[in-house]
């Protein structure tokens, strides 16, 4: 009988222990001149799109999802950037992190994305890559590596990251 | 000796506990889908937000300080 109890406290104690072992260690934030986290999600398709495999291209990492005000802003003038500059070895990578696949379905049918569309419904995508708001954005050189982070989606920002993206195409070639 | 025992264990526990609230997390950008929605909003009724700040302009002459625009997803 007074064993019992001991047992189940001694069970609560382990359990609370647990808990408190489970403290998420933060993780530093991508920034400006660091590798690119590894990125390897299933598409629209869900085919497993690589970000290592575009190895060579600028990459445009924009982490959204459905809920978010400013994603659905950005929406169509990612389009915009894939038309421009696809061609010359540009791309979009959408990671969308919703956690009901349905949301971002019926997102993606409001506003069709002419881009590459990746999903994490774990997040654990963005817990790499230590997303800070969103949408977050990285603009990702041909080597790999990140050369510029956007928090956030302003049209006064359009304009500045259309240059990067310029630049980076013209440092590439 | 089995009496002490209990005592340190429920001790333990305790401390654990007090722990526990110490680790406690707010939620990631990227985990805000629920508190974005609308209905989430102070003043997701329009009507009943501004009839609100009427009663306290008028009866307790203050006004503002509701909070700041947008979701919960510190993006907008």
């Amino acid at each position: 009988m007074h064993n019992a109890i001991v047992m189940k406290t001694s069970r609560i104690v382990v359990a609370a222990a647990l808990c408190a072992a489970a403290l998420v260690t933060p993780a530093l934030a991508v920034e400006a001149g660091q590798a690119a986290p590894a990125l390897s999600l299933p598409s629209l398709k869900g085919e497993v799109v690589a970000l290592d495999k575009l190895r060579g291209k600028v990459v445009y990492v924009d982490f959204w999802a459905s809920w978010c005000g400013p994603c659905r802003r950005s929406f169509p003038w990612m389009n915009e950037m894939q038309q421009k500059y696809g061609a010359r070895g540009f791309s979009v990578l959408a990671v969308n992190v919703d956690k009901k696949r349905a949301d971002a379905d019926k997102f993606l049918a409001q506003i069709p994305a002419n881009f590459t569309v990746v999903f994490d419904e774990t997040g654990a995508t963005p817990t790499a890559w230590a997303v800070k708001g969103m949408p977050s954005s990285y603009l990702v050189d041909a080597r790999g590596n990140v050369t510029f982070v956007e928090r956030g989606f302003l049209d006064e920002s359009k304009g500045p990251l259309e240059e990067r993206i310029k630049a980076l195409l013209a440092a590439k070639n | 000796m089995r009496r002490s025992s209990m005592r340190h264990l429920l001790l333990l526990a305790a401390l654990s506990a007090l722990g526990g609230c110490a680790t406690f997390e707010p939620p990631k950008p990227w985990e805000k889908g629920q508190l974005a929605k609308p209905e989430m909003q102070f003043d997701y009724d329009r009507l009943d937000a501004r009839a609100q700040v009427h009663v306290y302009t008028s009866k307790e002459g203050a006004s503002g300080g509701y909070g700041v625009g947008g979701g919960g997803c510190g993006c907008n």
